[in-house]
């Protein structure tokens, strides 16, 4: 499997990941490289084997539905990069809300 | 007395309760280790002010007779652990400054049971990494060199700061994760003992996520007993971490207190003798072998017969669930944010100016493997390989307790090496990916040194919740290999 330039720039925009154009070749080298490393699990026949997706035998287990804590958007808005908006900035556990880009015009 | 910075855990808290010294003496002992030796960057974040607090009111609760399993013992914290009021970076640009509201349930757990913490340590980039190379804090330096060449070498990784530390003798013990490797390969690296648990033994909640399914937490210190108290105090079942095992949690001191393994049945699986092992990483496990013998255990020869493939279905496993965990980080609620004239370029900016190159290779890895079109052909085939890697090692149980192998392929490497090839670093993690890929408990022992007297790890692995039977093997490869070398300086 080899992946080329435009792939790359592809991937990356479904991740949301800025790579500069002069990355982007270096970049499709490698992760050939490492596709190519990959390629050997094709040796294996899996044809009737389950899929694992977790290896704890745990069934996930069950609560009654209400709420359990709250109160804390005091807390949760702390760390919000763009600065928070509160609506009563005296009690900030009152809520709030992260600050984003305009996203309509 | 020895200086109380050579004291283990166990001799620790023995001298706390017969009231030889105090969980303050004991802290700033430490605190001195660490401001000796900075310049090793084991640590990211120093909490001295938090120390000495914690060291006084347990000083308080041992004079109530309240003392806990850990009481005044000073550790310090991968800082994958999100720690409340204190930074947690995980290695990365895109979380510094990043000051959790609250604490994981592991350090949680370990503070009620007394401990006190010294500082957060460094790691690879969200624990993606086998050399600590990868942390946007800088690397960090392993405290052992090699005889007769002053060149620095890597402390292993992810875990590196947290296996430094307790090799240079800054603390007795620490916590780490191990996802594909990241406390085994470390503990080998730096001439000690590593344990990552089985997968829900210990709570993931609060640890900042890379890989959900095989994440681990678990414990680095100087001898065996010491990580089974550490592992004590760590594991219990959490309703916050919905893999979290329910159930209880066994004295695992009293297991590693246990070294007799007399009619053990120790299973060497022949495809761990591969290409690539230095030679004197082969003689040392047929060592191993022998002083188990010795001791009473019997060897019994098992294969694993995927256990090739089981690195390359971890490098899609891993990068697969590693993209949607990293998804988080938009600039939005925390962490960095690099402005954009619209949503979608300030999520761009934000994420190719906060992550790393490796982080960004596997962000990628991981997207293409799950982007429409190649999910079956990756994804679900890496999920069928690693059902036959569990398939295998349930096989090998019939007829063995525990296996024995090499933790990691070569002694510890000098800075810069092995970084041009992402699949050559990859490669460090040959022996302890199968065991993650399954869930089991794995644990590195210290038990030689090579030509240039680095030291070498052999790595025990156990059932699934059979950390008793593994840690009493540990102890008697301990005891055997009696492994008391430390590195010069330190």
């Amino acid at each position: 499997m080899s992946l080329d330039k435009d792939t790359v720039a592809r991937i990356a925009r479904l991740a949301r990941l800025k790579v500069a154009d002069e990355e982007l070749a270096p970049l499709a080298g490698e992760l050939s490289g490492i596709f190519a490393w990959i390629e050997q699990l094709n040796e294996v026949d899996t044809g009737n084997v389950e899929p694992l997706s977790s290896v704890s035998d745990v069934t996930l287990p069950m609560r009654a539905d209400k709420v359990t804590d709250g109160g804390i958007a005091a807390k949760v808005l702390a760390n919000a990069p763009g600065g928070a908006v509160y609506i009563d900035p005296a009690d900030k556990n009152a809520g709030g809300f992260f600050t984003v880009p305009k996203v309509m015009e | 007395m020895a200086a109380l910075t050579d004291l283990t855990i166990a001799q620790l808290t023995a001298a706390l309760a017969k009231k030889e010294t105090s969980a303050v003496e004991v802290a700033e002992a430490h605190l001195g280790k660490l401001d000796e030796h900075r310049a090793l960057n084991a640590f990211i974040t120093e909490t001295p002010d938090q120390a000495r607090e914690m060291a006084k009111a347990s000083d308080a609760r041992r004079a109530t007779g309240l003392a806990g399993l850990l009481d005044g013992v000073p550790l310090a914290i991968k800082d994958l652990f999100c720690t409340e009021g204190v930074q947690t970076t995980a290695g990365s640009h895109i979380l510094e400054g990043f000051v959790p509201p609250y604490e994981s349930t592991v350090t949680a757990n370990l503070w009620k049971a007394g401990a006190v913490m010294v500082g957060k340590t460094n790691l690879d980039e969200f624990a993606m990494g086998s050399s600590n190379m990868t942390s946007h804090f800088g690397g960090v330096e392993n405290p052992w060199k090699r005889k007769g060449d002053n060149r620095k070498l890597v402390p292993g990784g992810s875990s590196g700061g947290s296996a430094a530390a307790v090799a240079a003798y800054m603390v007795p013990g620490s916590t780490g994760t191990d996802t594909g490797g990241s406390i085994r390969q470390p503990a080998s690296f730096c001439g000690i003992v590593g344990l990552k648990p089985t997968y829900g033994r210990c709570s993931r909640w609060g640890v900042v996520a890379f890989a959900s399914s095989l994440d681990q937490p678990g414990p680095l210190a100087r001898t065996v007993e010491d990580s089974a108290l550490l592992l004590q105090g760590m594991a219990g079942h959490d309703p916050k971490d919905s893999t979290s095992a329910p159930l209880p949690v066994p004295d695992f001191a009293a297991a590693a207190r246990n070294a007799d393994i007399k009619g053990l049945r120790i299973g060497i699986p022949k495809e761990y003798r591969v290409d690539g092992t230095s030679p004197e990483i082969v003689a040392l496990w047929s060592q191993g072998m022998d002083m188990l013998k010795a001791a009473g255990a019997v060897p019994v020869e098992i294969s694993l017969p995927h256990t090739k493939y089981a690195l390359p279905a971890y490098y899609i496993v891993a990068p697969a669930e590693c993209s949607s965990n990293l998804a988080r980080y938009d600039g939005v609620r925390f962490g960095l944010r690099i402005p954009g004239k619209d949503l979608t370029e300030m999520y761009q900016n934000t994420r190719g100016a906060g992550f790393g190159k490796e982080v960004r290779r596997r962000i990628l890895i991981g997207t293409y493997v799950l982007s429409a079109g190649y999910y079956d052909a990756y994804y679900k085939k890496a999920q069928q390989i690693r059902s036959l890697i569990a398939r295998d090692f349930k096989e090998a149980f019939e007829k063995c307790d525990v296996l024995l192998t090499p933790t990691a392929p070569t002694s510890a490497f000098a800075a810069g090496e092995k970084m041009d090839d992402p699949v050559t670093m990859y490669l460090n993690d040959m022996f302890t990916i199968p065991a993650s890929m399954a869930g089991l408990p794995g644990i590195s022992v210290p038990a030689g040194v090579d030509k240039d007297g680095l030291p070498l790890g052999l790595q025990i692995i156990g059932r699934a919740f059979d950390e008793e039977t593994m840690l009493r093997a540990a102890a008697a490869l301990e005891k055997a290999a009696s492994f008391n070398l430390r590195p010069a300086g330190y």
